[in-house]
């Protein structure tokens, strides 16, 4: 029996093959001392993630399947792509003190960590390609394990290990769910090919109750790895006690690969049976705006909030999906890149304040932040305004074609529960703007009795000095492209009409 | 031009040195007066047709174009806003706030936001203005307002953008179900007028931009917000977020909602005008029943609004016309009293009518400045107001003559109010801590021109009728159409609608 090896096409699979050269150097980069570890593998991450991201700017147009059909090449996925790459690259100047500077040494370091996001960057990729159920699932766990990794990784902390070991649980729960949906889809199918797949159920072939079970499954898997409420418990605490940098790549980067690949997996494989999945996606939708927004009403800690607001979020994008329309898959990809934006600029503040002030990631850190720091100001309060989706910010236009879709689907009451969700947002939000341009900067507690012991380490670091800089610059970038793409929207939609326009042609 | 001048202004405060920095925001708006008077000059008196548009696309994929243009009905709401632009910073630029850069930035970028709201032509860019103008309002009170400022500012922010978010999702409806017709997406006003929708969809298009319109206003009812937003503004802001941001509503209704949602207006006539009237009625006895000086203006813009809504509503160009006249008139009578009382609180360091007092003996020039005020307040015969009321009345007289009736107790309620504020404040045993001192140079030269125009009004009010005449036609032309065809049975003694619309 001979085995012919599948065609390859190099040029199609190079960001994927840019990014597995970029993991092994810097892996191997861990030789190197501490003293030139930073500088030295940092360069060679963001040149891998640069090289993968020019290559994917390259293949921008093409539409091939790759690897005997395991992958798809299209535009879709290569936003996604970008987007993952895109935020790697920021969350490594925002990381570059944590790792590194622990004496003890007992932290990783920056080889390791930067080895462990480049692996998840490239599992995002892998993910958001995938049309074949094995890659799909192999590519899915090449996502998560890092992260749970990269979760636990501050490993002085307790609530890291905590929040790394929850995650980790809750992922693998999740992960054997959507396992067990691919194995049912299978059964009903008799192909692990979306195409296939898809044809099977067209013609009508397919068991009725194997594919509803299937589509539960799929959709309670994947609503655990982009934190769909009622799946989303783990989400604040694991995004409060992570790294604040990973926190800032997981909430970013895993949303942007998992909705891509959720909208390949129903608009795709599932496509001919839309009215088995659409009216859950909707409620599972509706309630996910309506727990994270009200969750989020009471949170004091930032990264709790940003937790519960990203919950809301989802629930926001999941009403894309649910449109089951071009106009959707724009409207993704369009609120995608511009979520990107928001967070990562809101998450670089927070880091900053979380190692300037005692308060760790409380919102007394943040107060009277617009008379002190108006360089920090700033670009928390366009994030939280555009995420609020205040017009002259992404998130407005995104909210905009988000609701367009909605109401173009006839699922007017989804854009309306979009409308009174942003309402309730407001309330948390504005909160943050208000402690830092309304409320004095809050007094250190001379003696912090029971201090957490985040805090007591942040008493006792020396102040950042130049450091900053590397974190002030991503902020400021993000804000201002979020203003930019709310008074400019035009290419951001483009591109996001060419990912939408490119699964339409698979289809 | 017109709209980025003030904005480009507020970014240039960031970089000139601090003390400049009031310099260059007042030579902004004043800059940005300057434009709007000459475009009032230069506007074509004859026609209902749009003027000095613009049309520019801007997200094509989403239909959404950069359409801007100024008729009769937002010419003279344009220059009320730059010149109380130019005003309130100026007022403020003689007391040197703290943090002046963000301050004079907020300012720019409201003023910005306003203009936008006014210019545009486009659905959803109304919209994105419309919203857009919250922000540095709620920065300004927020962060420059008095003790319980974040409660106000949050109160402030949730009403009002509940509001418009519901408005939001009803102009996509509006744009989506007329792209049926139309053929492909547009938001632009003209193609959805041009395309009115089915009856069943108006209605709850409607309610939605009828509820953004109103809590805006703020009419009765919605108006939970107004009361500790004005007790906590700053005066200056204050004087701006009273005497335009409340027009926006208004404007709103003649602009959006009458002209593209013909049927639904008429069929909500009826709950609108109740609603204006209430507000009249409530607004005035409120008025007359408060102590603080900014809570009886504000009660008493309840009061005015009511009346501009019901003019709106009327369906009547005469009501509307005169509905028109009053926006202006009452943004400049109630700028003019803020201002007032901004400089009542440096004299006497309170805002309770019970503890103010004889402010008039030794300052006959403020007192006189502030009668003129209050009397265009209420209205008397021979200022603008009056005339505003008067047409106001008319249209509604010939549409519903109830509430006609009822309303004209607003006139004689509104007498009450103003006299009480004036004489407390002015007349009356000198309290204490009251120091009554002259106007200053400087405040005079902010005060004086504000009354300078409410004056010039009195006299020529048909400076503004004249022009907006024929585009307050045109608004109600749909809407009056209508409603003749529902009412045409049971109504006689009525005006037969092509004598009106032709």
């Amino acid at each position: 029996m001979t085995f012919t090896a599948p065609h390859i096409d190099y040029a199609g699979l190079s960001p994927v093959i840019a990014l597995t050269a970029g993991i092994v150097v810097v892996l191997v980069g861990g030789v190197l001392t501490d003293r030139h570890q930073r500088l030295v593998v940092s360069l060679i991450s963001l040149t891998a993630l640069a090289a993968a991201a020019g290559l994917c700017i390259w293949q921008w147009g093409n539409h091939e399947d790759l690897v005997a059909r395991a992958l798809r090449l299209d535009e879709l996925g290569l936003s996604a792509t970008l987007i993952a790459i895109f935020s790697a690259a920021i969350c490594i100047p925002l990381s570059w003190r944590d790792p590194a500077a622990s004496p003890e040494g007992s932290d990783p370091r920056h080889t390791e960590f930067q080895v462990l996001l480049l692996s998840s960057v490239l599992g995002m990729t892998l993910l958001s390609q995938a049309q074949n159920l094995i890659a799909f699932f192999v590519a899915l766990e090449l996502l998560s394990v890092p992260l749970y990794v990269l979760c636990g990784s501050s490993l002085r902390r307790q609530r890291s290990l905590e929040s790394g070991l929850k995650y980790l649980i809750i992922g693998s729960l999740g992960s054997a769910t959507l396992l067990y949906g691919l194995a049912m889809i299978y059964g009903a199918s008799g192909s692990t090919d979306f195409g296939e797949i898809s044809q099977v159920l067209a013609n009508g072939n397919a068991t009725d109750s194997l594919v509803l079970m299937a589509v539960a499954l799929i959709g309670t898997g994947l609503a655990f790895k982009i934190s769909i409420a009622p799946f989303h418990q783990w989400t604040p605490d694991v995004y409060e006690g992570a790294p604040t940098p990973v926190t800032a790549f997981m909430a970013v980067a895993t949303k942007a690969a998992a909705f891509v690949a959720l909208v390949r997996m129903f608009d795709v494989a599932l496509g001919p049976v839309t009215d088995d999945w659409q009216p859950a996606l909707s409620v599972l939708a509706i309630i996910s705006i309506a727990v994270g927004n009200i969750g989020a009403l009471g949170q004091d800690s930032l990264k709790r909030l940003m937790g519960y607001s990203g919950v809301a979020q989802a629930g926001y994008m999941l009403v894309a999906v649910a449109a089951a329309s071009e106009t959707g898959v724009n409207a993704l990809v369009f609120y995608l890149a511009a979520y990107a934006l928001m967070n990562l600029a809101a998450f670089a503040v927070i880091v900053i304040r979380e190692r300037e002030t005692p308060w760790g990631d409380d919102i007394k850190s943040v107060q009277g932040l617009g008379r002190e720091r108006p360089e920090l100001a700033w670009p928390l309060t366009i994030s939280m305004l555009a995420l609020a989706g205040l017009p002259a910010t992404a998130g407005f236009m995104g909210k905009l074609y988000l609701i367009e879709a909605a109401v173009d689907a006839s699922h007017t009451y989804l854009g309306v529960a979009i409308a009174i969700g942003t309402m309730i947002s407001l309330a948390y939000y504005l909160r943050v703007v208000a402690a830092m341009w309304m409320r004095p900067a809050a007094e250190p507690a001379p003696a912090m009795a029971g201090g957490s012991p985040e805090s007591d380490a942040a008493r006792s670091r020396p102040p950042m000095g130049t450091r900053c800089l590397a974190i002030i610059v991503p902020a400021a970038m993000c804000a201002a492209g979020t203003v930019f793409f709310g008074v400019i929207p035009s290419p951001l939609v483009d591109w996001a009409s060419h990912a939408g326009a490119s699964l339409v042609t698979f289809l | 031009m017109l709209l980025w001048l003030p904005l480009a202004a507020g970014f240039v405060c960031f970089v000139v040195p601090r003390r400049a920095v009031p310099l260059v925001a007042v030579l902004g708006t004043i800059g940005t007066l300057g434009l709007a008077i000459a475009l009032v000059a230069g506007f074509d008196t004859g026609t209902a047709a749009l003027q000095h548009t613009v049309d520019e696309s801007w997200i094509p994929d989403l239909g959404v174009r950069y359409e801007l243009g100024v008729d009769g009905i937002s010419l003279f709401l344009i220059l009320l806003t730059a010149l109380l632009w130019a005003g309130a910073t100026a007022f403020s630029a003689f007391r040197m706030p703290e943090r002046r850069r963000t301050y004079y930035f907020m300012l720019g970028l409201a003023e910005t936001g306003v203009l936008g709201a006014f210019l545009a032509q486009d659905l959803l860019l109304f919209v994105l203005f419309f919203d857009l103008m919250l922000v540095p309002f709620w920065f300004l009170i927020g962060a420059f307002g008095g003790e319980n400022r974040v409660a106000a500012t949050t109160k402030l922010i949730v009403y009002t953008l509940v509001g418009s978010l519901l408005m939001l999702v009803a102009a996509i409806a509006t744009a989506v179900l007329a792209s049926g017709d139309l053929g492909h997406l547009s938001f632009s006003l003209a193609d959805l007028r041009a395309n009115p929708l089915s009856t069943g969809s108006q209605y709850w298009i409607f309610c939605f931009f009828a509820a953004a319109f109103l809590i805006k206003m703020p009419a009765v009812l919605v108006h939970g917000w107004m009361p500790d937003t004005y007790r906590e503004a700053p005066l200056p802001v204050l004087a701006l977020f009273s005497g335009v941001l409340s027009k926006v509503g208004a404007y709103g209704f003649l602009r959006v909602v009458l002209p593209v949602f013909p049927q639904a207006t008429v069929h909500f006539q009826e709950l609108i005008l109740v609603i204006g009237v209430a507000g009249i009625l409530y607004g005035s006895i409120m008025a007359f029943t408060q102590t603080n000086v900014r809570l009886i203006a504000g009660y008493s813009s309840i009061a005015q609004l009511g009346f501009i809504t019901i003019g709106i509503f009327s369906l009547r160009p005469d009501g509307a016309d005169g509905a028109v006249l009053q926006m202006v008139n009452h943004g400049l009578v109630i700028a003019g009293i803020f201002l007032i009382v901004a400089l009542l609180w440096e004299r006497s360091g309170t805002e309770e009518l019970t503890r103010l007092g004889g402010l008039a003996t030794r300052a006959p020039v403020l007192a006189s400045l502030f009668l003129i005020v209050t009397l265009a307040t209420l209205a008397m015969p021979g200022s603008a107001n009056f005339i505003g009321e008067f047409y106001i009345l008319i249209g509604v007289f010939q549409t519903k003559i109830v509430y006609a009736f009822v309303a004209s107790i607003g006139v004689a309620l509104a007498a009450y109010y103003a006299i009480r504020l004036f004489q407390g404040t002015m007349h009356d045993r000198a309290t204490a801590n009251a120091d009554s001192r002259e106007i200053g140079l400087c405040d005079a030269i902010v005060v004086a021109p504000l009354v300078a125009c409410i004056v010039a009004l009195a006299l020529y009010p048909g400076l503004i009728l004249g022009r907006a005449d024929k585009s307050v036609e045109q608004a109600t032309t749909s809407a009056h159409r209508e409603a003749n065809v529902i009412t045409q049975k049971g109504w006689t003694g009525y005006v037969p609608a092509s004598e009106v619309t032709r």
